[in-house]
């Protein structure tokens, strides 16, 4: 069986992945994805921490996971639908050229 | 005994029936009819005035005094512990000025009719007229110094209106503007003096009898002069004493019937007349300051008279004669020195001499500008280079004005004379300089009138001029106000004025006492003057006028521009008031005060601008700065 | 429910009525029905009120109502009426009943907020309480941004915002005011009455508080007021505005700053109104005589109007500032012929630029013959406004100066003469306008083809001509009415003797 610290580790990894990657990135895809990979290590950490408190009694945590994946696959096909109409109006999807919207 | 003169309340609300009936429907009517209805409510007036004078003088004297009678006084407006009322007072002054005014009014109203003949605004004209008369009789019967003051710029609205009634041309709005703004200068002392005999003496009433009235008054007497002087400044706007002076020359913008009763009967005595009403408060509290008021009209009558020699418009030269006679009765109200009347004081007779030649100057001073009139409207010029030998043309206008002369230069038996007479009588009583000073200025009166009747009636023809529009004389509506106040004028000489009004109401026979050397002495100086004049003046080339006016270019060139002072008040309205106040002021509001308030609105938007930045927008700075705080929390944390 | 609230109910029913109503003949007659109906309340209230006054009712305000609203904050709908506040709602009622009939082309938006703006004025005028006097004193604000933002002339974003904002800076100052005194007053009660009469003979507020709360209180009306130097809002305001928008400013919002003035700060901190009414003293003799002098030099129409504005309130400031009966009076007086004449004003003006589409006075000459109508009653506005006898200026500003003299010290006899001056400056303004537009010969070929007013113009005008010269010919009633409702506020504040090492003047 893994260790527990060896999932902790990886969830930790994927949260700072996407922390440093939804902050540098410039493409709004790359920041979808990077907040994709940080809601996937809270997913991980749900169900790690699920199995290691309940042992197969409780699903609590599994039943959270679920539900997250499926608000993150809503969200993205929105975000997703939004770049595609940002991209349509303004041929660009760098956030720094969304700025129309701004003052 | 009051209640009989209720009907006096009809003398003051007929004619501003009359002026909101031609005023409101004027334009409904033809010129015809509305001319009708003003004059015949003014001739209604007219009678009412002469019923109530009748009557007034035929009351028992009490005490040997006519009696003040106040028919109706109610409060108008209260103001705490004072009041403002409106009233009407009968006493021996008002009830002449109602004659008076009644008189050339009910005049210059059929006068109108010939002269205004197809004038644009024929109905406007009427309702000003009414409004006028309305205005001016109810200044000389108010029951107190406030209502005076109210009718007091009513009538100076109403000259204003009738000044500028030629609205279309630019010499009219200027000199309607001008008189307006400057009698209204002089209006602001007025009403502070006003506001200063209010507060000490708690009262604005003109009956200084009653008791506890008196006992007021006679608590404020340290500052009655003070009082006193600054309603005089507004009297000497109106009245136009020097140097209020300018707006009257100007005025004669105005119509001429207009000029014949505002601007030479009524309204420019009405600072006479309310020196008169406050008269016993002058000798009794402040004579030095009176004496005062002698010595400007005594400068005024002068300066007119020297600028009157060398005009040539003929209604200029009248308007600055009129500026002369009225300072006359200034003087002759400043050289008094006791209200006692009676043979053996002279120190009163200027009151009732002031108030005599009032009455004799309105009736041939408004012949003078009714005739002038008939001139202007027979060559349609006011200049005298366009007359000349006129007496061919209209022998009416040419008697009534010859007549008209005589009584202005006090030549017997006219009118002018008399009062005059009295006038210098008591200038020598006062101070035989005064009397000198004033009985040359009689002989000057005398000289330019001759000037101006010979310039027109005879002298060099404008033959040009007159082939190409033949003068005739004016229709009846016209010459029957000339003729009529031409009487008066003969005869009013001979009223016992003296037994009607005087400075203490009691009888007061001139005649009995009459100076004959005095009168003698004044009618030969006129008579000489006029020789002078005539030599000068009536033949065809005038050799001696244009050597004079060579020998002297200066004099007669200051003389004619009136001395430069219309030059001085418009240096001093416009660059002064206009350049270095009001356009400085209105710089200093637009940019330093509302610039400070931009500059506030512009400070709080660059603050704004300048901080938006930590507002960016940008969600990665964001989620940037919110790492970076949980991070730091939580390290202090876990310290 | 009190019948005041009647006031505030109507311009309800009328928003509703407007939204319902389609086309321009049922706003039309929306707008009419409604404000006639206001108008006939104010004179059926002036009547009551005299009668109940004649009956010898000699409370401080009649027709007293209270509604608990805000309990735990103490804020009630407190409403009541005395001589001034009647005076003030009739004023209110008629501009507000000829504002309708010149913007009669105007459309439903317009009105929507017009009536939304009057509502405000209606509410202002009835309520005692502190709180719902401010909310209703907002609520007549902030439809002006709209009013002239949307439909002004010139620059009237810049016009909008400037007003909005400098009246918003006002009510800020007003807000701590107000609040000051409700918590210095012992955080009880917001209404005025009550918070006056509060302790017996002793200061409601400490003295020390009303020193700050008083100053604050006085500027935060004072910008309504055109008070000096807080008045620059009213000429770009005044300019910009459309017609009935700038007669109900002028007419009737600039009146709630003296209002408020005397009946808030004066009335309820007397001690410092005795104190510190000095330094407001000297601002309002300073816009009395400023306002005149700048006016004399503008080319615009509303500028010279504005101008004049800001001296004619400046006097009602300065009469209030008297602390003295006949000068209160005076200054209620003047604020009713003010409201009147510059209302009738800017209606002209309106007209006039509606024609010739310029208010540049160098542009216009001779309207005299064009349109004798509009030309007349501009010449009967000047007059009224210089303060002809017959017109309701005169009755107002020698009531003001007769108070004014009563005080007899050099500092306000210096200043009284100071504001004597005016009248002589505005003959100079007002003649000189007149001369240039309406007289002479006009050369403009455009001019030469206007017509004059329409029948609905003409109601409106002469409506403030006649309620101008009724004010002006019969004083009497009115003046003792007002009297009435100004002597329980004077001499409350003079009950307290003044610090006078205060003034550095006297």
């Amino acid at each position: 069986m893994i260790q527990i610290n060896c999932l902790l580790i990886l969830s930790a990894v994927m949260m700072f992945a996407g922390i440093f990657g939804f902050i540098t990135r410039r493409s709004t895809l790359a920041i979808l994805l990077s907040i994709e990979l940080m809601l996937n290590a809270a997913d991980i950490n749900f169900a790690v921490f699920n199995r290691l408190l309940f042992n197969g009694q409780n699903v609590d945590g599994f039943f959270f996971t679920l539900f997250s994946i499926a608000i993150t696959a809503a969200e993205s096909a929105i975000a997703i639908a939004i770049m595609i109409n940002i991209y349509r109006s303004l041929k660009d999807i760098s956030v720094e050229k969304l700025e129309k919207m701004k003052w | 005994m009051e209640n009989q003169f209720i009907f006096t309340l009809l003398i003051l609300l007929l004619p501003l029936a009359s002026f909101l009936f031609l005023g409101l429907a004027g334009h409904k009517l033809s010129h015809k009819a509305a001319g009708l209805v003003g004059t015949s409510v003014l001739g209604v007036v007219a009678v009412l005035s002469y019923y109530t004078a009748f009557q007034y003088f035929s009351m028992p004297r009490v005490d040997g005094v006519y009696q003040a009678l106040v028919p109706i006084n109610v409060t108008w407006l209260p103001l705490g512990e004072l009041h403002f009322d409106m009233g009407i007072l009968l006493d021996p002054i008002s009830v002449v000025m109602l004659i008076v005014i009644s008189t050339v009014s009910l005049m210059v109203h059929i006068y109108s009719f010939g002269y205004m003949h197809g004038e644009r605004g024929f109905q406007r004209y009427y309702a000003f007229l009414s409004l006028f008369t309305m205005s001016m009789l109810g200044l000389v019967v108010a029951t107190n110094i406030f209502q005076m003051y109210l009718f007091w710029e009513l009538v100076g609205v109403s000259s204003y209106l009738l000044i500028g009634f030629f609205y279309t041309l630019k010499a009219a709005i200027a000199a309607s503007k001008k008189a307006f703004i400057v009698t209204r200068f002089a209006d602001m002392f007025f009403l502070i003096g006003i506001l200063i005999y209010g507060f000490y003496a708690k009262t604005f009433s003109f009956d200084f009898v009653d008791a506890e009235n008196a006992r007021n008054i006679a608590g404020a007497a340290f500052i009655l002069p003070t009082a006193l002087f600054l309603m005089f400044v507004g009297g000497a706007g109106k009245s136009a004493m020097f140097p209020l002076h300018i707006w009257l020359p100007d005025a004669m913008e105005g119509p001429t019937p207009v000029s014949a009763l505002i601007h030479a009967a009524t309204m420019v005595v009405a600072g006479v007349y309310q020196v008169a009403r406050m008269f016993p408060l002058w000798i009794q509290y402040a004579p030095d300051t009176l004496h005062v008021v002698a010595w400007v009209g005594a400068f005024t009558a002068f300066y007119a008279a020297a600028v009157a020699c060398a005009q040539t418009d003929i209604k200029r030269v009248l308007a600055f004669s009129t500026i002369s006679q009225i300072a006359f009765m200034m003087v002759a109200l400043g050289v008094c020195t006791e209200m006692v009347t009676g043979h053996e004081h002279h120190g009163s007779l200027g009151y009732m001499a002031s108030m005599f030649h009032l009455f004799t100057h309105a009736m041939f001073k408004a012949t003078l500008f009714l005739c002038a009139g008939c001139l202007i409207h027979a060559v349609h010029s006011n200049d005298m280079s366009m007359m000349g030998g006129m007496r061919k043309y209209m022998p009416i206008t040419h008697w009534t004005f010859l007549i008209a002369c005589l009584a202005i230069s006090g030549i017997p038996p006219f009118s002018g004379f008399f009062s005059k007479d009295e006038i210098l009588s008591a200038s020598f009583a006062y101070s035989p300089w005064m009397g000198w000073i004033m009985t040359g200025i009689a002989a000057m009166t005398a000289f330019y009138m001759f000037r101006l009747y010979y310039g027109i009636f005879w002298g060099t023809e404008n033959k040009e001029h007159h082939e190409a529009h033949v003068p005739h004389e004016c229709e009846w509506t016209m010459t029957f106000p000339l003729i009529f106040l031409t009487l008066i004028t003969c005869v009013a000489g001979f009223i016992p004025f003296g037994k009607l009004v005087s400075a203490d109401g009691m009888s007061y026979d001139f005649l009995a006492h009459f100076d004959w050397m005095l009168g003698a002495k004044s009618c030969a100086i006129a008579l000489v003057s006029i020789a002078l004049a005539t030599y000068i003046y009536k033949g065809e080339k005038q050799p001696v006028a244009e050597k004079m006016k060579a020998a002297a270019p200066r004099l007669h060139q200051w003389a004619y521009k009136r001395f430069y002072l219309d030059e001085v008040y418009q240096y001093v309205t416009h660059q002064i008031i206009f350049k270095y106040i009001s356009k400085p002021l209105a710089w200093f509001d637009r940019h330093i005060i509302d610039g400070f308030f931009n500059f506030l609105a512009w400070g709080t938007h660059e603050l704004g601008f300048n901080i938006r930045g930590f507002q960016s927008g940008a969600i990665q700075k964001y989620a940037f700065i919110f790492f970076l705080g949980a991070i730091i929390i939580l390290f202090i944390m876990i310290l | 429910m009190n019948f005041l609230s009647i006031f505030v109910l109507i311009p309800v029913l009328m928003l509703l009525g407007l939204w319902l109503v389609k086309g321009q003949k049922g706003i039309r007659s929306v707008m009419v029905v409604g404000s006639s109906c206001l108008l006939v309340l104010s004179v059926v209230l002036t009547i009551l009120f005299l009668q109940e006054r004649a009956a010898g009712n000699t409370a401080e305000m009649l027709f007293t109502a209270s509604l608990d609203w805000i309990t735990p904050l103490h804020i009630k709908y407190a409403v009541g009426v005395d001589g001034i506040s009647v005076a003030m709602l009739l004023l209110s009622s008629i501009i507000v009943f000829t504002g309708t009939f010149v913007s009669w082309n105007m459309n439903k938006e317009y009105f929507l907020w017009f009536t939304l703006l009057s509502a405000g004025v209606f509410g202002f005028f009835i309520t005692i309480d502190m709180f719902a006097m401010f909310m209703f004193y907002e609520v007549a604000l902030i439809p002006m941004y709209l009013l002239i933002g949307v439909w002004g002339t010139g620059p009237k974003e810049y016009a909008a915002m400037k007003l909005t904002l400098m009246l918003m800076g006002g009510s800020a100052f007003l807000m701590c005011g107000i609040f000051g005194i409700f918590y210095g007053a012992g955080a009880q009660t917001m209404n005025i009455l009550d918070i006056a009469h509060q302790a017996n003979g002793a200061h409601a507020i400490a003295l020390a508080q009303q020193h700050i709360w008083f100053p604050l209180t006085f500027a935060g009306f004072g910008v309504l007021g055109a008070l000096f130097p807080f008045h620059t809002w009213s000429p770009d305001g005044h300019a910009s505005a459309p017609t009935a928008v700038s007669m109900l400013h002028a007419g009737v919002l600039m009146k709630l700053g003296g209002y408020g003035c005397f009946r808030i700060a004066m009335f309820l901190m007397p001690q410092a109104a005795q104190d510190l009414g000095w330094i407001f003293l000297i601002l309002t003799g300073i816009s009395v005589v400023y306002g005149a002098f700048s006016a004399c030099v503008q080319t615009d129409l509303k500028y010279i109007n504005a101008y004049s504005s800001v001296s004619h309130c400046g006097l009602v400031l300065f009469g209030i500032l008297m602390i003295n009966q006949v000068a209160a009076t005076g200054a209620v007086l003047q604020m009713l012929s003010h409201g009147l004449t510059t209302a009738l004003f800017f209606a002209l003006i309106g007209m006039i630029y509606g024609r010739t589409h310029t208010r540049d006075i160098r542009e216009m000459t001779g309207l005299m013959r064009i349109m004798p109508f509009l030309s007349v009653c501009y010449v009967i506005a000047g007059l009224a406004n210089l303060g002809l006898p017959g017109f309701s200026g005169f009755v107002a500003e020698m009531t003001i100066f007769v108070g004014s003299f009563a005080q007899a010290d050099t500092f306000h006899r210096v200043l009284t003469i100071a504001a004597c001056t005016s009248i002589v400056i505005t003959a100079v303004y007002i003649l000189r306008l007149v001369g240039k537009i309406l007289y002479g010969v006009c050369t403009d070929e455009h001019h030469l083809k206007l017509s004059d007013a329409t029948w609905e113009e003409r109601l409106a005008v002469i409506c403030l001509v006649a309620a101008i010269a009724g004010l002006g010919v019969a004083p009497f009633w009115i003046s003792s009415m007002i009297d009435g409702g100004v002597a329980p506020i004077v001499n409350h504040i003079t009950a307290y003797a003044a610090d006078l090492s205060l003034n550095p003047f006297m």
